[in-house]
């Protein structure tokens, strides 16, 4: 008989027997190891938590009290049988792939990942293992990012082109790393950048804990939209077109995310613009990172998964779907974070 | 090509008309005579014909994309659109080019006259030196389904814009037979006598739906009312000893209605009439219901044996042009008087019948008669101001249908399948079944009359609740009953069920009804014999 695999998938999320620990568990269990901050990986309700030290911050923010231990990038920990380290996922800032191994077997649960350096995340390190669990948020061909540079390009030049008719901008992100990342994209001589409570609660945060961000006018209720001409407001989708948006005058809205892709999407949910960028592996990022971990049994979960799983099973791999709670970026729950 | 992708990413980008009509019309004042008429030419439906199959372009966009063809099978419904999943799998473009999209236009039309290995190599350099907006228009253009959110009234009011014409000549320059291979825009535009073309129809005049009762409209005094007949919008052009029958969308019927070819025989030329075209039953000199007609639509030659048995005459209810002169002006009241005498003595062989007005004092004497439509074979009535001008296109105040509640029944969901274009990856195209004993029969599909939120809703519940997939269909779990309304309903052996329904969708998500008190197959032939 072989040997229990090193990790298994429970109805209360990835489980690892030789450390007893789950990992991004989405039911209430004794030890969670968490990839990153966003609501569906890190739920309230664990008796520990372990994370990434950049990570820790924004759960402790989002969770309230929790008993946690913050570990650095690259660092060895031994629970239990199990060696578990921490390695960047370049997804938003703090957050990781779990690399665990156990007896000379090596598993790694990416979470949510991106390849690109966004200039801001601690960049994807791709690690070499066995089995190797991945997302497939965007996973079909269709699914092709540009640079950061000329995405940063159009965001500038409709951001200035509303500044000329006299228009705030409004670019709709989420408030956890997506509004940073922009942030920090943003030409600041065009005009001042305001941001929602949401947003800037996450900035506060990620500001405390030492990361550089350009500067930002919290707009709060009580500040007089017309003190800030040419404006950009960074605020979550959902703020878009609310009361609170609309004291700021004439306003274009745009939206910044993957979905922006396709073109119906666009049309549905955009508002006046939308920004394709995303903090997902695009299709030739998901394939160049398998390749790139030499791993033959690829876990595929939440997104296109059977499809995605079809495909890696043609070109060789050892693939198989792994059913999620994770809700994910996915388009049904567009707009939710 | 840079052009026109530019004014289409200025529309697509925008949902506020200003906005598309002034980058229309700037286009407009900038771009190439050619351009300008390609333009026109696509805005309002005149499309180069297809070259290329899609199923080649979708074998070669894989191939070039270096993924199988299930793969981008599967992309393309969620995707939503063939053009944009082509532009959007090929690999980035290798070089650009500054050819206009009219150069473009000429390329894919001159596909069809070559072999498939040419056309192949012809579309691999466009798709390799087109990049981005280009390549999708070039697609959309080349798959034939050019549809990019402006309306030819749109296009004519940019037009106005940028020529100084008024919009209602121009939508009368814009109609008919033309094309940019036998135009210019000096002839088709700027001239001063545009009447050169003897086949050349008047912009229809469109009602708009009346909500409530006919009360808020006034004096019943001020309106004159029709039958609203269930048939197909025409007008009848007679003009240098020859006819022209056009359709409301544009499309020339002449052949297909061969029938009206003795109008000459009875009535001037210089004559246009507007009206319905309807089979006629001599024997009860009465107009049969659509279904007859349904046998003659999308037939373009007809054999005699249908000839007879589903003949089609037109009842004519407006004048348009009387001893060649333009009658659009005149109001209505002297419009149809002049239609009357004119009508008068037709003999029963003429094809063409005046389409009756109907007597009523009070707004209650109407609700009386409208009740009757459906036994008349009509969908319900037409009021017209007697006063009203002819106008062009849908405008709201003078022309009104009243038309009859539709019928409606309860009917569980049993597939769905996701929408195309700004629908895409929403599950909006569902299959619905009555109860037939302990089985459910599928009997029609619907796909409008919800919420964009009430179709995220469904959809996040399909994704649940998906029993089995084949291809892009899904069977779901049945559980949702939704009334289902529509305007007719007919035998159909076709169908498993054996009716099928004229123009149903969604009225209500019936969110209120246990599965099991959806109606059932027993309901739905009651109905057909009632209305069928």
């Amino acid at each position: 008989m072989s040997p229990a695999p090193v990790l298994t998938f429970t109805d209360r999320g990835i489980y690892c027997a030789a450390g007893d620990f789950y990992i991004d568990p989405w039911r209430p269990v004794d030890r969670a190891l968490i990839t990153h901050g966003h609501a569906d990986h890190a739920r309230s309700g664990h008796q520990r938590y372990l994370a990434t030290n950049t990570a820790l911050p924004v759960m402790q923010h989002r969770l309230g009290e929790i008993t946690a231990q913050g570990v650095p990038y690259g660092e060895m920990v031994t629970i239990g049988d199990a060696q578990v380290s921490f390695h960047p996922a370049g997804h938003v800032p703090g957050s990781a792939q779990i690399r665990v191994e156990v007896a000379g077997e090596i598993w790694v649960v990416s979470g949510d990942y991106k390849t690109e350096d966004d200039g801001l995340s601690e960049p994807f390190e791709p690690q070499s293992c066995h089995h190797f669990i991945t997302e497939s948020t965007f996973g079909l061909p269709v699914f092709r990012w540009q640079p950061q540079a000329q995405i940063a390009r159009e965001i500038n030049d409709w951001w200035a082109a509303c500044a000329a008719a006299g228009k705030t901008a409004f670019l709709g992100a989420y408030a956890l790393g997506k509004a940073q990342r922009l942030l920090t994209m943003l030409n600041a001589d065009i005009g001042p950048i305001l941001t929602h409570g949401a947003v800037e609660a996450t900035n506060k945060v990620l500001r405390a804990q030492g990361i550089d961000l350009p500067d930002t006018v919290h707009a709060t209720a009580e500040i007089d939209p017309k003190a800030y001409p040419g404006a950009l407001v960074l605020a979550p989708p959902s703020a878009l077109g609310s009361a609170w948006a609309r004291k700021f005058g004439t306003q274009e809205n745009a939206f910044a995310s993957g979905w922006m892709q396709l073109r119906g999407v666009r049309r549905r949910r955009a508002g006046d613009r939308g920004f394709v960028i995303s903090d997902h592996a695009d299709w030739q990022g998901l394939l160049n990172t398998i390749k790139e971990t030499g791993a033959e049994n690829i876990y595929v979960t939440h997104g296109y998964t059977d499809i995605f799983t079809r495909y890696l099973t043609e070109n060789g791999w050892n693939a198989r779907v792994v059913p999620t709670e994770f809700e994910g970026e996915m388009l049904d729950t567009e707009g939710k974070e | 090509m840079r052009r026109f992708a530019a004014l289409f990413n200025a529309i697509d980008q925008s949902t506020k008309t200003t906005v598309k009509v002034s980058a229309l019309a700037d286009y407009f004042a900038e771009a190439p005579d050619m351009d300008r008429m390609w333009t026109m030419a696509l805005f309002s439906g005149r499309r180069p014909k297809r070259a290329v199959t899609t199923t080649k372009l979708r074998e070669w966009a894989a191939e070039e994309a270096r993924i199988p063809l299930w793969l981008f099978e599967e992309s393309y419904p969620i995707v939503g659109d063939l053009a944009e999943t082509i532009a959007l799998v090929l690999p980035p473009n290798e070089t650009s080019s500054d050819e206009s999209l009219s150069h473009w236009i000429n390329a894919l039309r001159a596909l069809a006259s070559v072999e498939e290995e040419d056309q192949k190599a012809a579309v691999l350099q466009v798709w390799a030196q087109l990049g981005g907006t280009e390549r999708f228009v070039f697609n959309k253009l080349i798959t034939g389904g050019f549809r990019m959110g402006v309306s030819q009234k749109l296009m004519t009011r940019a037009l106005a814009k940028s020529t100084g014409k008024s919009e209602a000549e121009l939508a009368h320059r814009l109609m008919g037979n033309w094309h940019p291979d036998d135009t210019t825009w000096e002839a088709l535009i700027e001239a001063e006598d545009a009447s050169a073309d003897a086949s050349r129809p008047y912009p229809f005049y469109l009602a708009y739906a009346l909500e409530d009762g006919p009360e808020a409209l006034g004096a019943p005094n001020d309106w004159r009312a029709e039958w609203k007949w269930d048939g197909i919008r025409g007008q009848l052009i007679l003009r240098d000893g020859q006819h022209f029958v056009w359709s409301r969308g544009e499309e020339l019927m002449t052949d297909r209605f061969p029938e009206l070819a003795r109008a000459v025989d009875f009535l001037p030329p210089g004559t246009v009439l507007d009206g319905e075209l309807l089979v006629w039953h001599p024997q009860t000199e009465s107009p049969a219901s659509f279904n007859a007609l349904q046998r003659r639509i999308g037939r373009k030659t007809v054999p005699n044996k249908l000839l007879t048995e589903a003949p089609v005459v037109l009842h004519a209810y407006d004048l348009l042009e009387w001893d060649g002169a333009d009658m659009r002006d005149k109001p209505f009241a002297e419009r149809r008087a002049l239609l009357e005498r004119a009508c008068a003595d037709l003999p029963a062989e003429a094809p063409v019948r005046l389409s009756p007005q109907l007597d009523f004092k009070t707004w209650d004497d109407l609700a009386e008669i409208r009740a009757i439509a459906r036994d008349k074979n009509a969908e319900g009535l037409m009021l017209k101001r007697a006063d009203s001008p002819y106008l062009v296109g849908r405008k709201k105040g003078d022309w009104w249908k009243w038309k009859l509640d539709p019928l409606t029944i309860d009917a569980v969901m049993i597939y769905a399948q996701a929408g195309h274009g700004r629908r895409a990856n929403l599950f909006t195209d569902f299959t619905f079944a009555v109860w037939n004993g302990n089985d459910l029969v599928p009997f029609t599909k619907a796909y409008s009359g919800l919420t964009d939120a009430e179709f995220r809703e469904i959809t996040k519940w399909v994704r649940k609740n998906t029993l089995q997939r084949f291809g892009p269909v899904r069977q779901v779990t049945p559980h949702h009953v939704f009334e289902i309304a529509f305007e007719g309903i007919q035998a159909s052996p076709r169908h498993k069920s054996g009716v099928a329904l004229r123009f149903p969708r969604m009225s209500r998500w019936r969110q209120d009804k246990p599965l099991q008190e959806a109606n059932t197959l027993a309901d739905l032939n009651d109905m057909l014999r009632i209305y069928g």
